[in-house]
């Protein structure tokens, strides 16, 4: 059964120093609020797993937290680089960071796997591709293989599981007994969930009762390990029902971020 | 009527789109041509973002591939994992249409990084995204991208997502069931691949750009078609559907 803790205390029991962590939302439902959290308890030496970095992840590398980044896309969606990510990969700013880059496809099919308790997922993919090349290169622990089908005989490409140690989400609504409820783009956020060892729910609201909803994904609170009640703990990303994208935010991350003493004047605002 | 380059680039890259195909949109000046080609000539276009929305009818232009437009619009809304599996990788999407940081003679496309190498490149680009497999598996793939001799090179610094390999027989060598990339439309023009050797091939122009300038903004020997198309300049409807548009999503910001 889940618990229902303030996001200080879900943060500080979920997450530790060195774990991997997948915070999920495409683009929809991003848990920023978690991510600050977790920059405020100054958690170190994290794989950080998502399949498009976004902001969040950008802010997390730049605050100093981040050892290895997983993932599939990472720029400012509509509007550019990310550039705390870039000047990481590119100056080792504020420390160099390990890459394991794929496609959304390998990512979203890795998440089904360790969903589904299998080492590995099949898809079509990668063929011809620098990934491909990469993953096997030197000193790269392989994720990527060729594999045979039994009944065809026909190559297709296996990608390993991601099992991370916790899933952060964001969702709409849980009830009291944390049962969670999600709709609109749910993304990747019910296979990040169940390939994780524990997670942690931000909610728009706690309500008595959820009522069913169209397209809506729940996650059983026997699944879940600690629901916190963060109102618009998504933005600028958003929540729909409740909150709109803030475009003009990510519009003006680009300044901020570009300029290490700018970012290190957000961080301390963050932090403070 | 005037009008810019970019206006005239997305015009042209709406027009390749027909009513009734199915359209899987990369965010960007792809998402721009797409929306605008469902605004004027192809009310049935089905567009389909890589976030899971199927069917997105937009009123304005979306700033990122998950706006809350999308999802409310759409015929359905489908999870990441769905959208791969069930929706492109079988082969049921018309169209893949696609932007570039860098793009070569065989229409191999590069959004990974540029110069150095992997691990210490000089610029860092965002990645792959869902590029390859849309670039693997749609029955064809159109790529909008300004025309530079920078970013249009030889032979890409990093295989993001494959054209046509190093030529003819490697996509069906890889197993890429789609077609591959079958235009680059530019801010110049339109190339195409050559039937034989699949190189892409000017085979169209706007108004008023010369053959000597598509050359020099060109980062290989660029051949041009004999009797390269004049490609005709946007009608004031297409225009101001399109300014409509972007007038709307300005709008939206505020």
């Amino acid at each position: 059964m889940a618990e229902i803790v303030s996001l200080a205390e879900a943060v500080e029991r979920a997450i530790h120093d060195g774990d991997a962590i997948a915070m999920e939302g495409f683009t929809h439902l991003i848990p920023f609020a978690a991510g600050h959290e977790v920059i405020r308890q100054r958690r170190r030496d994290l794989t950080l797993i998502r399949m498009t970095p976004d902001l969040i992840y950008d802010q997390l590398i730049g605050a100093g937290c981040v050892r290895k980044l997983i993932f599939s896309w990472g720029g400012n969606p509509g509007v550019g680089s990310l550039h705390r990510f870039r000047d990481a990969v590119e100056n080792s700013w504020p420390a160099a960071l390990e890459l394991e880059e794929h496609s959304h496809a390998g990512m979203a099919n890795r998440y089904v796997a360790g969903a589904s308790g299998l080492p590995f997922a099949v898809l079509r993919g990668y063929n011809g591709t620098g990934l491909e090349t990469l993953d096997a290169g030197p000193g790269s622990v392989p994720t990527i293989k060729p594999i045979t089908c039994p009944f065809t005989g026909e190559t297709l490409t296996a990608v390993s599981a991601i099992r991370p140690d916790v899933a952060v989400i964001h969702a709409q609504r849980a009830d009291r007994s944390g049962n969670v409820q999600l709709w609109g783009i749910t993304g990747v956020q019910k296979e990040a969930l169940l390939a994780s060892q524990r997670s942690v729910v931000t909610v728009e609201e706690i309500v008595d009762t959820l009522d069913p909803r169209p397209g809506a994904v729940v996650l059983p609170s026997w699944t879940v390990s600690y629901v916190a009640h963060v109102a618009n703990g998504a933005h600028p990303s958003y929540a729909l029902g409740y909150s709109a994208r803030d475009n003009d935010y990510y519009a003006a991350w680009d300044a901020i971020a570009r300029d290490r003493v700018a970012f290190s004047r957000w961080l301390d605002e963050v932090l403070r | 009527m005037t009008y810019s380059a970019d206006e005239m680039m997305t015009v042209s890259a709406a027009r390749a789109l027909r009513n009734g195909m199915t359209c899987f949109v990369g965010i960007g000046l792809p998402s721009s041509a797409a929306n605008l080609a469902r605004a004027t000539h192809a009310p049935e276009l089905v567009l389909i973002y890589e976030s899971g929305t199927i069917g997105a009818k937009p009123a304005h232009l979306p700033l990122s591939i998950g706006d809350g437009i999308l999802a409310e619009t759409a015929d359905a809304v489908v999870s990441v994992p769905e959208i791969f599996n069930y929706w492109l990788q079988p082969g049921r999407i018309d169209v893949g249409f696609l932007g570039a940081a860098q793009i070569d003679k065989f229409g191999n496309i590069n959004t990974t990084a540029i110069g150095g190498d992997y691990g210490n490149p000089k610029v860092r680009l965002p990645g792959a995204g869902g590029a390859p497999e849309i670039a693997a598996s749609c029955r064809e793939v159109i790529v909008v991208v300004r025309q530079g001799s920078r970013s249009f090179v030889e032979r890409v610094d990093f295989v993001t997502s494959v054209g046509y390999g190093s030529g003819p027989g490697d996509r069906e060598r890889l197993g890429l069931t789609g077609a591959g990339p079958k235009k680059i439309i530019t801010d110049l023009g339109v190339l195409e691949p050559d039937p034989q050797t699949l190189e892409f091939t000017m085979t169209g122009l706007y108004p008023g750009v010369s053959a000597s300038v598509a050359k020099e903004r060109t980062g290989w020997d660029l051949a041009i078609a004999t009797e390269p198309e004049i490609i005709a300049a946007p009608t004031q409807a297409e225009l101001d559907a399109l300014r409509r548009f972007q007038g709307a999503r300005a709008r939206s910001h505020q």
